[in-house]
């Protein structure tokens, strides 16, 4: 009897810290985030870490820059192709976001009616999605092309139009080229969210509203919109990050051009950095992109905030 | 206030015919309930009077106008959901508004009718709230309210206690029939429960695959029912049936399962030896020397009665008594159903003899 205890005590004795770390609670959340974080250290906070400080030397291609503190910065305030840059970034932003998001939300509430063939329908929509997109920005450079594009043909052959319309060499004319091809592209990513959002609001909801008298604008106006805000301040927010760091797209149809009319931001850093050799300077106009992105984030922010209706059973 | 009637409507879905032709008249200020199981078209009924669901065939009219084409906006109806249907957004005083701000009512005509139908359901430290802060039964209310405020001509309601537990469901079952006694205001009322049709109506419309089984006050269903449907359908426990034949030889017997006598009160003598089906509620039996055999497989007391399920003839059958017999499973007893309460369906159609 006593020698069962005794053996009993051996085998219980206390835990090496190595097994106490492996098996408590705290530190086995600890490991379970040790390889997402270490690979979130590893290619996100690493090279934008690394990008910013190269902003602040004077480093080419090849050649291992120095401390020379807002030298970049002074640099690029000066430069009327920088703030070129930044308006062609914003208006791109600006007029090709909002389109999407009107043409995305048209499109959601369509699908989400009753329609012959909508399991295709729905489907013909995420093409632009899915076809890579420097696939997509070669069909529109030769939709777009001088002298072979099919658009001037047809319009030619309808007599609307006297000659070729030259889309990508005109400054306004390539700005409006790719927005247009931008919001090809990004619409579906809008419309298919927010069709997965109008699909969580109950259809009672409509009935209720319907019997109290509400118009189909009204179901709109009332009902569907304050119940999808939240959805579209998420799917606003990537679209919004997504355009204005657009790069492949202009980078495939114009390279900036013409005359650094459809240069952005992201594209400009790249010729700055990769295509001159100027690292610290096009790392410099990389980082000026931090501010806007963190001013959208912000506005989805707040836009995200769960609202007094969305939270639980607090009294209040 | 208004009347609701309804001449031989119809509903297909496509080509799946629902509603076979139902005719009922609702009178002004009645509470109707539609009462069938699962599937059997009420709530289409219900659908098709607010508006939501278009008429294959017939038409149905509130008050003196036939409302076939007229949208569910102009029909002046409020509908009272099984989900309550509540918008999650607005606060229970939105909710209820909601409807008078569309119709542009004036704030304070909005503000005085939301008010009363809150002092009504007992709504008035709710109003605030959303929806979500909400229990089940004051869902139910501000569901209830948002009909009230609409001062309509017909209240709609789909089955609104289902998702309340037991003892909610009851509460609110006694609030609704208070309110409307209140109120007076014409209600149809759909429900899968009978006990909720039994307590409420005025006038049950018994609904079975799309067709009306039977239209009556709840004792006059349960006292007579027309089929072997509504006469398994209506009282719980259920009735219970037992196959046989008529004896109209001399004294009136029914010859059931296993040779079984039981007393009939008459039967036409052109009626011997028919198939029959013989029906007898649980609580109309009685304990007597010259009843059938019976042995009791299982004791159910439920404190205000006791139920038996017993064999008679190899055939289960129920049993309640009020008294408090020591009955015990295995125990062999007699017992006879009261001729005077018995019910006899024809064997083939189901019809009431």
């Amino acid at each position: 009897m006593t020698d069962a205890v005794i053996r009993t005590k051996a085998i219980m004795s206390e835990p090496s810290l190595w097994d106490r770390l492996m098996t408590n609670r705290n530190w086995l959340g600890f490991w379970f985030m040790l390889p997402a974080a270490a690979f979130l250290i590893l290619f996100l906070a690493y090279p934008l870490g690394l990008g910013i400080w190269l902003s602040f030397t004077d480093a080419r291609l090849g050649r291992g820059g120095v401390f020379v503190g807002l030298e970049n910065y002074e640099f690029l305030s000066d430069d009327p192709t920088f703030w070129l840059t930044v308006f062609n970034t914003i208006l791109y932003t600006t007029v090709a976001s909002t389109i999407k998001f009107a043409v995305g939300l048209y499109l959601a509430l369509l699908l989400n009616e009753r329609l012959p063939f909508k399991a295709i329908i729905r489907a013909v929509v995420l093409i632009p999605f899915i076809v890579p997109t420097v696939l997509s920005a070669i069909a529109f450079w030769w939709l777009f092309d001088p002298q072979f594009s099919i658009i001037s043909w047809s319009l030619m052959k309808l007599g609307l139009i006297t000659q070729y319309i030259n889309f990508l060499g005109d400054p306004w004319n390539a700005r409006w080229s790719v927005i247009f091809a931008n919001i090809w592209r990004g619409v579906p990513f809008v419309a298919i969210t927010l069709l997965a959002g109008l699909q969580t609001v109950s259809p009672s909801l409509y009935e209720a509203a319907t019997i109290d008298g509400a118009t189909p604008w009204q179901n709109f106006r009332y009902i569907t919109y304050p119940l999808l805000t939240p959805i579209i301040a998420v799917v606003m927010t990537f679209s919004v990050l997504f355009t204005f760091t657009d790069f492949q797209l202009i980078w495939v149809m114009t390279r900036g051009g013409p005359v650094n009319a459809t240069h952005l931001m992201a594209t400009y850093s790249y010729q700055r950095a990769i295509m001159s050799g100027y690292l610290g300077e096009g790392s410099a106009i990389a980082t000026a992109m931090i501010p806007f992105l963190l001013g959208a984030i912000l506005v989805s922010w707040f836009g995200l905030q769960r609202r007094k209706w969305q939270q639980g059973e607090d009294n209040d | 206030m208004a009347s609701v009637g309804i001449r031989d409507v119809r509903k297909a879905f496509g080509t799946t015919a629902v509603i076979h032709g139902v005719n009922v008249t609702i009178n002004d200020g009645e509470f109707v309930v539609l009462v069938g199981p699962s599937g059997c078209g009420k709530s289409t009924l219900l659908r098709m009077i607010a508006g939501l669901e278009n008429i294959t065939g017939g038409e149905i009219r509130i008050g003196e106008r036939v409302v076939n084409n007229v949208p569910p906006k102009e029909r002046d109806v409020a509908m009272v959901f099984q989900n309550y249907a509540l918008y999650p957004h607005m606060t229970v005083a939105d909710n209820m508004a909601f409807s008078l701000k569309l119709r542009g009512a004036p704030k304070s005509e909005i503000d005085q009718r939301v008010k009363r139908a809150a002092d009504i359901l007992g709504l008035g430290a709710l109003l605030a709230r959303y929806p979500r802060q909400l229990s089940g039964g004051q869902r139910q209310r501000v569901a209830m309210g948002r009909a009230i405020v609409r001062d309509p001509q017909v209240f709609l309601f789909d089955e609104p206690l289902s998702n309340l537990d037991a003892k909610l469901r009851v509460q609110m079952r006694t609030e609704i029939k208070e309110l409307h006694q209140r109120l007076k205001t014409t209600t149809v009322y759909v429900t899968h429960d009978q006990i909720e049709a039994m307590t409420m109506a005025d006038k049950i419309v018994v609904m079975h695959e799309g067709i009306v089984e039977q239209i009556g006050a709840p004792l006059e269903l349960y006292d007579t029912p027309h089929n072997l449907f509504v006469a398994g359908f209506i009282g719980s426990p259920a009735m219970n049936f037992l196959t046989g034949h008529v004896r109209a030889n001399g004294k009136a017997e029914f010859e059931g399962p296993g040779g079984a006598r039981l007393p009939l009160a008459t039967a036409p003598a052109s009626s011997d030896g028919k198939p029959a089906i013989y029906g007898v509620r649980p609580e109309h039996f009685t304990i007597a020397d010259d009843g059938a055999e019976a042995t009791i497989q299982v004791v159910e007391p439920t404190g205000s009665e006791t139920q038996i399920v017993a064999k008679v003839g190899g055939q289960d059958i129920v049993a309640a008594f009020r008294e408090r017999h020591q009955f015990k499973p295995g125990e062999k007893i007699r017992l006879k159903p009261d001729p005077r309460l018995v019910h006899l369906f024809d064997g083939t159609t189901g019809q009431r003899l």
